[in-house]
């Protein structure tokens, strides 16, 4: 032995803190390994060598062959689309490999045990996640680039009829990116919720099923679109490849939280205890903490619980204020456009048609009943899409209210008709508005709370206090709210809008 | 080197650790044991920063195990219980790796990797895939891992459990050469005579909780008692059981010897010598008989087992 003195050998980079090029720098030394570890497996090999060379070969020859027949009957241009599409499918085949790399590089670690060692090192959460993302991506996406590259150039050489749109290539090149980054970000959220391969490999049908669908209407697309020739790529892809990045970047963020170090061991064998998840959210829909103390009574559960939760939704509820502002403004300017005007003149707004139209035949108590059910509809969609699609959905669904108020108002205030607009949503909408805004940003805080949990919790515990949350919020204030939202609006703001529209005429 | 205070760990609502205290000192040597499922791992585990603990505090090298995880990491060297190789690397490649992790230049990483490796005799397998090891090399690589970066605190869980005994020997040398530079070690581990041979102290962990803490002399005293001493004679002992009763505490006796109990050996034993000269006995032997760890080890897990049954049933 050598040693004199017990004095680390370790030398940090990160000096005062870590900027991405140090982050970058440590995670490349894991890909190094993995990679090379990868190219050393002739299961990866194999496959990638034939889908790089062999496929793209046998992709061009068919794709030629095919539209030479479809020339024959008149369908050159069905024909030649065939050729953007094999593009796709020569690059998509490799990629589906880096949804095995990653499964493999993630649980395969697991299951191995080979990934204490490393979690002992002084590398950082995101070093180790950043490292292993890069290395399940690379050679997948060094196999697809070579078999894109390879089919483009036997294309070019064998002289076919139609050389596609440089702007279309690049879209292809674009879509096999971001669909690699989905793929292996959302094997890791699979890897690391699981303790084997098997596991993994079962759970990664909620992947690889999707991808499946979007490259079925990628190539649906490519096939019917009507911009398929232009020099600027064909629009719907564009916002096909938009949307899969905001999946790729929230279920980044996601494996990001859920790659540490505690989620990573913590996790002993894979078992779904509902029971238990049910009774932690029951005890959080009670609790005054985070801690799950047990409010005292109802009117303890008002007093202190009820408010503890309310006051997690600022950020959430400032979020959604912002969109909504953003989907009315929308709305107003929709308003605006030729062609979307209404023909607002005095026989069309009268007092007949807000009563007819109003209840449509309903009594009040159905009314109240049905413009409850409705609102509470509205926000359980939001909540349950929400849940699902890390908060997304809660703002596609919800503001739709927003962007017809929007174009409502650029209808009625130039037209000389704000009173009526007033009365129509002020009496109810100002308890109405409110619970709708807190009820989105409830159904955002529980849908986006898994992509960065709050500091020293995991994502499963941050996910039950956040169920607890909300129903503590629904329970408490939405719905209790909401009816009487409901009751303003039947009881309130039609007989004020029928004696508007009485003055009006 | 290493001390912690209170460390707490819960998983849920299961309390894996329990208000562990520890200090262990500069060239050290701590042995945990335990039965299985006692806490060890994740003790360990919390003081390698993996785990954050529930509660309390550890400082591991200087380094507090919240606030500096890196730094803790950086200046601990960590056997884990399953040694996790890449079978497809070779056992330089795979020190190489982790020498780069540690961000050690590459002249030194690649010379300490060859003379850790010769030193631990794996000398004729640097360039041949892991894969191919035994049992034993695999471990031996591991416990080289773990020394790669010359971390002034070694960690190690069952650090000679598949080596030959011959393996195990050169480890156990190890060890006690790498504790003169001031090193510290925490050892885990089942084997009881490797735990009296090395560790200058012990820690007896049962349920997450610290039961037992002391040197083996320490935990003898306090556990079994006094020293125990057995007189043969060559003959019958002819009542001299009642003889040493009034100079020293009789625990049994058969025909031919007697086993007494002493808090002061030097200054009895010659008295009770003296009296069998006197009564005209001929010794044969007198010596100490000497616990080993492992009673000292099974009466302190059954007494505290008796404790448990005894809260529960109140």
């Amino acid at each position: 032995m050598t040693t004199t003195e017990a004095q680390s050998l370790y030398s940090s980079n990160r000096g005062a803190g870590a900027s991405w090029q140090t982050t970058l720098s440590n995670a490349l030394v894991i890909t190094r390994r993995e990679v090379q570890d990868s190219f050393r497996d002739w299961r990866i090999i194999i496959p990638i060598m034939v889908l790089t060379f062999f496929f793209p070969f046998l992709a061009q020859f068919t794709a030629g062959r095919i539209s030479g027949f479809l020339t024959q009957y008149g369908a050159e241009y069905i024909g030649e689309q065939f050729i953007p599409f094999f593009l796709m499918v020569v690059g998509f085949f490799p990629i589906s490999i880096s949804l095995v790399i990653a499964l493999e590089t993630f649980v395969g670690e697991k299951e191995r045990r080979s990934l204490e060692p490393l979690l002992s090192t002084p590398l950082t959460n995101t070093e180790l996640y950043v490292g292993k993302t890069l290395a399940a991506m690379i050679p997948p996406l060094t196999a697809s680039f070579g078999g894109m590259t390879f089919y483009l150039i036997t294309l070019y050489w064998r002289g076919a009829i139609w050389q596609p749109p440089l702007m279309l290539v690049i879209q292809m090149f674009i879509l096999t990116i971001v669909q690699a980054l989905v793929m292996v970000a959302g094997a890791v959220v699979v890897s690391s919720q699981t303790t084997s391969a098997r596991a993994a490999n079962l759970l990664a049908s909620f992947i690889i099923v999707p991808m499946t669908m979007i490259v079925n209407v990628e190539s649906v697309i490519i096939f019917l679109a009507p911009d398929g020739q232009s020099q600027y790529g064909i629009f719907a892809l564009w916002w096909i490849a938009l949307g899969m990045v905001v999946a790729a970047i929230l279920l980044l963020r996601v494996g990001n939280s859920i790659f540490n170090r505690e989620e990573l061991l913590g996790r002993a064998i894979d078992s779904l205890n509902i029971l238990g998840i049910l009774k932690k959210i029951w005890r959080y829909i009670h609790a005054v903490d985070d801690d799950g103390t047990r409010a005292q009574d109802p009117l303890d559960w008002y007093r202190r619980a009820v408010p503890y939760s309310l006051r997690k939704m600022k950020a959430p509820v400032l979020v959604t204020i912002a969109v909504f502002i953003v989907y009315f403004a929308v709305g107003y300017y929709i308003g605006q456009l030729d062609g979307y005007r209404l023909p607002l003149d005095s026989d069309v707004i009268t007092v007949d048609n807000i009563t007819t139209g109003g209840f449509g035949g309903l009594s009040e108590e159905q009314a109240v009943f049905f413009i409850f059910m409705q609102n509470s509809r509205v926000l359980l969609l939001a909540l349950v899409f929400a849940a699902i699609s890390f908060g997304v959905a809660t703002y596609i669904i919800v503001p739709s209210v927003f962007v017809i108020l929007g174009y409502l108002a650029s209808q009625l205030i130039p037209a000389g008709y704000s009173t009526l607009l007033v009365a129509a949503v002020i009496p109810h909408g100002i308890v109405e508005i409110p619970m709708i805004i807190l009820g989105a940003a409830v159904a955002f805080r529980l849908g986006s709370i898994v992509t960065k949990p709050p500091k020293g919790q995991t994502v499963g515990h941050a996910w039950m206090i956040a169920w607890g949350d909300t129903i503590k919020i629904a329970v408490g204030v939405i719905l209790p709210m909401l009816i009487i939202a409901a009751l303003l609006e039947t009881y309130v703001t039609f007989p004020i809008l029928r004696s508007v529209m009485q003055s009006l005429n | 080197m290493i001390e912690t205070q209170n460390l707490t760990k819960y998983f849920d609502d299961f309390r894996a650790v329990d208000s562990v205290t520890l200090k262990v000192e500069p060239g050290e040597v701590l042995a945990m044991l335990g039965p299985n499922g006692a806490g060890k791992t994740t003790t360990v585990r919390m003081m390698t920063s993996i785990l954050p603990p529930t509660s309390g505090s550890a400082t591991i090298a200087g380094y507090d195990v919240i606030q500096n995880p890196e730094m803790v990491r950086a200046h601990v060297g960590v056997l884990t219980e399953q040694h996790g190789l890449y079978e497809r690397m070779k056992g330089l490649e795979y020190l190489d790796f982790f020498g780069q992790i540690y961000r050690i230049d590459k002249p030194t990483r690649q010379k300490r990797a060859r003379q850790l490796m010769e030193r631990f005799g794996l000398g004729d397998v640097l360039d041949k895939r892991m894969g191919e090891y035994s049992k034993g090399m695999k471990q031996k690589l591991a416990l080289v891992r773990a020394m790669l970066h010359n971390p002034p605190v070694l960690l190690l869980d069952e650090p000679t459990s598949a080596m030959d005994p011959q393996s195990a020997k050169q480890v156990r040398d190890a060890i006690i050469e790498l504790r003169r530079d001031e090193r510290t070690f925490m050892i885990t581990t089942h084997n009881l005579t490797e735990a009296q041979l090395l560790a200058d102290r012990i820690v007896i962990i049962r349920h997450g909780r610290i039961i037992a803490n002391g040197t083996i002399d320490q935990l003898s005293q306090q556990i079994v008692g006094e020293p125990l001493m057995e007189l043969r004679v060559n003959g019958e002992i002819n009542g001299l059981h009642n003889d040493l009763a009034n100079m020293v505490r009789v625990d049994n006796h058969g025909l031919n010897w007697v086993q007494y109990r002493t808090p002061e050996p030097n200054s009895t034993n010659p008295q009770v010598l003296k009296k069998c000269v006197e009564l005209g006995i001929e010794v044969v032997t007198l010596s100490q008989v000497t616990k080993t760890l492992e009673d000292i080890y099974l009466q302190v897990v059954e007494e505290d087992e008796v404790q448990e049954r005894k809260s529960k049933s109140q």
